[in-house]
């Protein structure tokens, strides 16, 4: 035992750790690239799906390209995305930055104001929820109004966008923040509700003041569930934000989808519903990457209905 | 009026209860009186069992010495003070899982030593000390989710030995353990118990875990909660369950019980409209 203990300790560690780490390394990507297979895949069904109708004649290339065509001519559409002075009488269409960093710009310029309005909605919304909660006059004053805005269509606030903040960044945001404000409010006053009681109650046991309740308790109680509704507006704000950009915001992918309309290019719409669909995927990764991180807490995946 | 004199009951008595009633939505079509006319008295570092069947009220009692909720008719006092509002001197532990998921094991030990403001440091020393009486100070930076239910009931004990508790209120707090655990839980509870010298007020609708733990149980009517009658256990700790007198207390017991649980299912069924 002793001899095999020492023999044990010679080998040691130091041997082996590289071939541990390597094995952690694969273990880890291993799954990873199994998930990254099946989305391809699906991904790749859709797509040969419509390959396949464009083959046999189904689908006209000229209205619902496929998308080797729309893909194929990313060069020749990629130019169509620096609108910032084409429409300006005089200008060489093809003046201004190169095509790609157009394409670039033109999704920096959409993403910003996605995370802008949800940053300042999500932000609004656990506020005044909890406003609502702990003062009992803010829920007699905001409560009604509140339930009377949410379920008025964004698209309703297009005009008083413009009015009040004109054409540029702020009327986007100001539509992403008034679509997902009025929902997330009613979120976070029913996340405070269905806080368990018991927390709740040893707090209070322990001496804890109202403000320290809310603080240390529940607060914290509601941030996972707050941070699904977050994400499941995260697809919201993007269809408000192209809303509000094909309405005259000036940049942005919305816009490149009207001009693609108003110029008949299906190839560019297709190209910019691609572009729009990965950066949502991008970002419901990113969110989930966030949430892993943050609340550490919270149980990942639906293990229960696997074994189903 | 009693309540105008000033500390009309020992200070040395843990609870005392006079003529306690709790009735729910008082004043509404669902108005239900869950409890009516409970006196009792509680010494200094006596262990009571609180048994009845389910929705007698033996829960709304112990909330109400908590002082979480106000009672509808009598007078709580605890130490000489009127109760009427929760204290770090009463502590409460619940039959569910009531750590706080977001907090490390020693964070949720010294959340009450936190909200008072103390530092790290000293919380983190604090919460060693209550976590080595239930023998868990290995388990300091672990997450609750990491443990298993005896252990988290072990870890919610801690919390509450933490703010030096001189009344335990527990509200059937083995009750989602498995047997095997369960005994070992209430072993460890009587030592807890003896090192502390807190007064224990268990809520249980177990008859076995009665026997096994209190000085004295307490006997509760179904709807609406009275006291049936206290049995006094006058048996030597560690208990053997098996004994003769052991057995004619557990007899007697069950057959009280019996009573109240026939009880509540025939009013259940005078009440259920006819299908």
């Amino acid at each position: 035992m002793q001899v095999g203990g020492e023999i044990a300790r010679a080998a040691g560690p130091h041997p082996a750790a590289p071939a541990v780490l390597r094995w952690q390394l694969l273990s880890r990507a291993v799954p990873f690239a199994e998930r990254a297979m099946w989305s391809v895949l699906s991904i790749g069904m859709f797509a040969g799906l419509w390959e396949l109708c464009w083959a046999f004649g189904w689908a006209d290339p000229k209205l619902l390209p496929p998308p080797h065509i729309f893909i194929g001519n990313i060069a020749e559409q990629a130019k169509f995305f620096n609108t910032v002075n084409r429409w300006e009488i005089g200008v060489d269409p093809n003046a201004g930055p190169s095509p790609a960093i157009s394409v670039f710009n033109t999704v920096l310029a959409s993403t910003g104001r996605v995370v802008a309005g949800l940053a300042i909605a999500s932000v609004l919304a656990v506020a005044l929820g909890v406003a609502i909660r702990y003062f009992k006059m803010c829920e007699r004053l905001l409560q009604p109004t509140i339930t009377l805005l949410a379920p008025v269509s964004p698209v309703a606030w297009l005009p008083v966008a413009i009015f009040l903040f004109g054409i540029g960044n702020k009327p986007a945001v100001f539509m992403v923040v008034v679509a997902l404000l009025f929902h997330m409010v009613l979120a976070t006053i029913n996340q405070i509700d269905a806080v368990n009681r018991n927390l709740i109650n040893v707090a209070r046991t322990m001496g804890a003041t109202k403000r320290q309740i809310y603080v240390r308790v529940i607060i914290p109680a509601i941030l996972p569930n707050l941070f699904v509704v977050l994400r499941l507006n995260l697809f919201g704000a993007w269809m408000v934000v192209l809303i509000a950009e094909a309405t005259g915001v000036g940049s942005g992918l919305g816009q490149v989808i009207m001009l693609a309309r108003n110029t008949f290019n299906p190839s560019l719409v297709f190209f910019t519903i691609a572009l729009i669909g990965v950066l949502g995927f991008l970002f419901d990764f990113a969110m989930r990457q966030i949430q892993r991180r943050i609340l550490y807490w919270v149980p990942q995946g639906s293990e229960v209905l696997r074994g189903l | 009026m009693v309540s105008e004199r000033i500390r009309p009951f020992s200070t040395k008595d843990s609870v005392v209860c006079r003529n306690v009633g709790k009735t729910w939505n008082a004043g509404t079509p669902r108005a239900h009186e869950a409890l009516r006319g409970i006196d009792l008295d509680i010494g200094q570092g006596e262990f009571i069992a609180l048994l009845g069947p389910s929705g007698c009220g033996k829960s709304t009692l112990l909330y109400l010495v908590a002082g979480l909720e106000e009672s509808s008719g009598g007078e709580i006092w605890s130490f000489g003070d009127r109760v009427e509002a929760p204290s770090p001197e009463r502590s409460l532990i619940f039959q569910e899982t009531s750590l706080f998921p977001w907090l490390s094991v020693w964070q949720n030990v010294s959340f009450g030593l936190s909200l008072r403001g103390t530092s790290a440091g000293a919380r983190r020393e604090a919460a060693q000390i209550a976590l080595q009486r239930v023998g868990l100070a290995e388990a300091m930076d672990k997450r609750p989710d990491e443990l298993s239910g005896g252990m988290r009931q072990r870890v919610a004990v801690a919390r509450a030995l933490a703010m030096r508790p001189r009344v335990l209120l527990m509200d059937e707090p083995f009750a989602a353990l498995d047997v095997q655990t369960r005994a070992k839980m209430q072993e460890f509870l009587l030592d807890v118990w003896r090192s502390s010298g807190a007064s224990v007020l268990f809520v249980t609708h177990h008859i076995d875990e009665a026997v096994a733990l209190a000085d004295r149980v307490v006997v509760f009517t179904s709807r609406p909660g009275r006291i049936k009658t206290i049995v006094p256990i006058d048996l030597p700790r560690p208990r053997d369950l098996f004994s003769r007198e052991a057995e004619a207390l557990r007899m007697e017991l069950t057959g009280l019980l019996r009573d109240e649980v026939n009880r509540a299912f025939a009013e259940q069924e005078a009440f259920s409209p006819a299908l």
